[in-house]
């Protein structure tokens, strides 16, 4: 069994975001997806803090203190960039326009609910900066994270055990052992990591999972 | 004849009322107005209600401020980051009330201030424990919540140029919630790197139109990097 490493699942990822989309990637491992986009293709990201167009982190040296992303860390603007406001950025998230947004999460149910900024109903002051904003406003959400927790625990549930993010929301996750999508019947596998099988993604997933590798070959 | 450059710090903050609500720009270091915050701990108001994105880092700016209890409460999306060791000791304590906004709602708010439009409904927080106690409608058969207009008493803002009508521009990702804290705010205060002459700033490329701007201070600090 050869599962995916942070790498391989950013490039997995990356090769079912066709040419043209407007794209968010969140946080952490989603960030990763931008260095895999496929030679040719023009993805356009966005970063909730008021870039299109974002580019790649700057040569050292070239850092502008003003040109920052989400994640508060130095970037470039592509040419066709531009910058706005707050405001008008989450009108780009929340009126439908981004096409899609990338997040991590710590569990994703079978229903497509998320929970992926509060630890426990009693953090009290969890943080939760644009991810529901974005779970609730892009035209479709992917999550992309471990299949598991560090100590082995399911994170694809029947029911999310943490604070929602946003009911409904995901279509489509990449762990590190599956591609599965997110279909009215539950969890459906798309692909599979090299040599894992139908038995052992069951055995570490909480919740029934279908088969659509076939249907998709 | 309309000069909203005032001479200094001490004019730029006049006025401030303890209890004011404050909108403090800026999204981590970028756009972020340190040396008006460093105005408002000179002034002395206290009792404040800040809204920012970020509770502040380090012990400069906003978490000085609300090290010397003079903020009681804050309205923002991230309070955890980095270096927000101030937060976390006052909010431990006690000292500090805290209300968590998503990032998008707590601009729209804004702007809903500014734009006369007392509330809205949003699928944001929709069946999510920041939704509680709000009003819940359903439009195309999703649930929205009703949120607020969040407006200010003062907004605290950075700006790249600015004029004496107090037209503005932003540096790049520096502009972030600046622009809606202007319009949001009763008495909004703008620290600018440059002042321009009138019309150096063409029409096409005034970001923040100078009706929602009260005073302008220029401070050249260069780069906010901490």
């Amino acid at each position: 069994m050869q599962p995916w490493s942070r790498t391989q699942m950013a490039a997995r990822a990356a090769i079912d975001i066709p040419d043209g989309w407007y794209c968010n990637l969140g946080i952490g491992m989603p960030t990763l997806i931008a260095d895999h986009i496929p030679e040719g293709r023009e993805v356009v990201l966005h970063s909730e803090n008021g870039i299109l167009g974002m580019g790649p982190a700057p040569e050292k040296g070239q850092e502008d203190a003003w040109l920052i992303n989400a994640g508060k860390q130095p970037v470039t603007l592509h040419p066709g960039g531009s910058y706005f406001h707050h405001a008008d950025s989450f009108a780009m998230i929340r009126g439908g326009h981004i096409d899609l947004c990338v997040l991590g999460a710590f569990e994703v149910a079978s229903n497509g609910d998320i929970a992926n900024w509060a630890t426990s109903e009693n953090d009290s002051a969890p943080a939760v900066g644009g991810a529901m904003d974005l779970a609730a406003g892009a035209k479709r959400v992917w999550v992309m994270m471990e299949h598991t927790t560090k100590d082995g625990r399911p994170k694809l549930v029947e029911a999310c055990s943490y604070p929602l993010t946003a009911m409904r929301a995901v279509a489509r996750v990449y762990t590190n052992l599956a591609v599965l999508d997110v279909t009215e019947h539950g969890f459906t596998v798309r692909d599979l990591a090299p040599g894992v099988t139908m038995e052992h993604l069951r055995s570490v997933t909480a919740a029934p999972l279908a088969d659509a590798r076939e249907a998709v070959a | 004849m309309i000069n909203k450059i005032v001479r200094d710090m001490a004019a730029a903050m006049e006025g401030v009322r303890d209890g004011s609500t404050v909108l403090i720009g800026g999204f981590g270091a970028a756009g972020q107005p340190d040396d008006l915050i460093e105005g408002l701990i000179e002034q002395g108001a206290r009792d404040l209600t800040a809204v920012a994105n970020n509770a502040g880092s380090g012990r400069t700016g906003l978490a000085r401020l609300m090290e010397l209890g003079r903020v009681r409460k804050i309205i923002c999306s991230f309070p955890r980051s980095a270096g927000s060791v101030v937060f976390e000791e006052l909010y431990k304590a006690g000292k500090l009330e805290l209300e968590i906004v998503p990032q998008g709602t707590l601009a729209e708010r804004m702007r809903a201030a500014g734009a006369g439009v007392p509330a809205f409904f949003t699928p944001t927080a929709a069946g999510t424990k920041l939704a509680q106690g709000k009003e819940v409608r359903e439009f195309d058969g999703r649930p929205h919540v009703m949120e607020m207009a969040l407006h200010g008493d003062v907004a605290l803002v950075e700006a790249w140029e600015a004029d004496r009508w107090g037209n503005l521009t932003f540096r790049r990702s520096g502009r972030n919630f600046n622009p809606v804290m202007a319009m949001a705010a009763k008495l909004t205060i703008v620290q600018a790197q440059n002042i321009v002459e009138l019309g150096a700033i063409e029409g096409e490329r005034v970001v923040t139109p100078g009706i929602f701007v009260n005073r302008v201070v220029n401070v050249r600090r260069g780069a906010p990097w901490a």
